[in-house]
């Protein structure tokens, strides 16, 4: 049996970078889907808003595990062969488009109804009215609780262990059987990710109770 | 595409997926309900508690909501025997789910309590009502009722995350699905049953939900 030493502990620290890797793909990816939904759930056309509330509803209603499942076969039906990697950050953005999705569909919506009168008062089309009036407003509330989700999407990354993508997890877990140290192992990588996630809550709760204050 | 689709394997191990949805029904139910005792107490330690407990609670929650689920289950499972406390994978599972939802449900009951002025408990007290009087119906229950979407949504959200037990092999749904998977190959189609069954599942935890507010929660205030 190996023991945990330095280069144990180098193998867990240099898998936490396929951990943020992970996070950054699917939150971008995240953001590209979740800005489509959340137009389409406040959009106009009634096809559209039934859509993006079923995709929704889909995501949020079902286990992000299954959702990794899915991608990790569903593909090779299809015929092509994904691997790990790429299924976790396909299940991870798709994921991702939903929550933001309807996180960003909330802040639109807050933007008062009188801002988008009078953006086609003065004769906006709908692009230029939600480019120049409505998102740059939505975005100042957006802010925080999408740093939020992004805690969220850090953490849900852990799960792309179960199909087999080594990142942070499943490094502790190779290091694990190799060495047997599970509690010294899994509380170092506890401490990894909250050291991740940590500052990013801080700052959302810094700046939602500085919303707030400005609010009243 | 030439993929023809069977579910037929699937279908014949009904009566494994039904023991795994009951298991992960009960794990869930489980959680929530000590879940939202340890809340209720954490909430209180953390609002009117002496300095340590609000120190001790604020770590807890913190460390919880900062530290993926799956790890916090590795912690319990594979990390408590080194510590002497050994459990069995369901047991383990329902531990750790209950860390996991009694933190996240300290936030939501404690931003509720916030929420209670001081006026109405000093109204209260000049009522006559003794304090766990003042306690239960002042404090907690309108603090419940004003935040109970937020506690039912993170209920749900608990729900769903049972199916990550399934890495330290409970034998809830999604473990019973990776067993189907293993002896038919037909990973697409248990999957997507079972997605479907969790999503049946959801639904009917939020129909429950909705009923205990109307039964409970609705009668006027106070």
């Amino acid at each position: 049996m190996r023991s945990f030493g330095p280069n144990e502990l180098l193998f867990i620290l240099a898998a936490a970078r396929w951990t943020i890797a992970l996070s950054l793909i699917a939150f971008l990816g995240g953001a590209v889907g979740g800005l489509a939904v959340a137009l389409a759930r406040t959009g106009r056309v009634a096809a559209l808003r039934y859509l993006s509330i079923g995709y929704i509803k889909l995501f949020q209603g079902t286990p992000l595990l299954m959702q990794l499942f899915l991608a990790f076969f569903g593909p090779n039906i299809l015929g092509f062969s994904v691997d790990p990697w790429a299924a976790a950050a396909l299940g991870l953005t798709l994921n991702a488009s939903a929550f933001l999705g309807e996180i960003w569909r909330g802040c639109i919506e807050a933007v008062p109804e009188g801002q988008r009168e009078a953006a086609r008062a003065l004769g906006l089309r709908y692009f230029a009215l939600m480019r120049l009036i409505v998102l740059p407003q939505a975005l100042k509330i957006a802010l925080p609780p999408t740093v939020g989700f992004l805690v969220q999407l850090i953490k849900a990354t852990s799960l792309a262990s179960i199909i087999g993508f080594v990142e942070l997890t499943r490094a502790a877990q190779v290091i694990n059987n190799a060495t047997f140290r599970p509690f010294l192992i899994f509380s170092i990588v506890a401490l990894i990710y909250f050291l991740m996630c940590w500052p990013l809550s801080l700052y959302s709760q810094r700046m939602e109770k500085k919303l707030s204050a400005a609010a009243r | 595409m030439t993929y023809v689709f069977q579910f037929g394997d699937v279908f014949n191990s009904w009566d494994e997926l039904a023991l795994g949805a009951w298991l992960t029904i009960r794990l869930s139910a489980l959680s929530m309900v000590i879940g939202l005792v340890v809340a209720i107490l954490c909430a209180l330690g953390k609002t009117s508690g002496p300095k340590p407990v609000r120190w001790i609670v604020g770590a807890y929650v913190e460390a919880i909501r900062n530290t993926p689920f799956l790890i916090q289950l590795f912690m319990v499972f594979f990390g408590l025997p080194a510590l002497g406390l050994r459990l069995d994978a369901d047991t383990a599972a329902l531990l750790a789910m209950v860390i996991n939802v009694g933190a996240y449900a300290t936030e939501i009951v404690r931003a509720g309590i916030e929420n209670i002025t001081r006026g109405q408990i000093e109204a209260g007290r000049a009522l006559g009502l003794k304090p766990l009087q003042v306690f239960r119906h002042i404090v907690l229950m309108p603090a419940i009722q004003t935040v109970y979407p937020a506690l039912t949504s993170q209920f749900i959200l608990i729900m769903l995350n049972s199916s990550v037990c399934s890495a330290i092999a409970a034998d809830e749904l999604t473990a019973a699905a990776n067993d189907i998977q293993s002896r038919s190959f037909r990973s697409f189609e248990v999957y997507f049953v079972v997605t479907g069954i969790y999503l049946v599942m959801s639904l009917a935890f939020s129909t429950v939900f909705a009923v205990i507010e109307r039964t409970f929660l609705s009668r006027g205030r106070g």
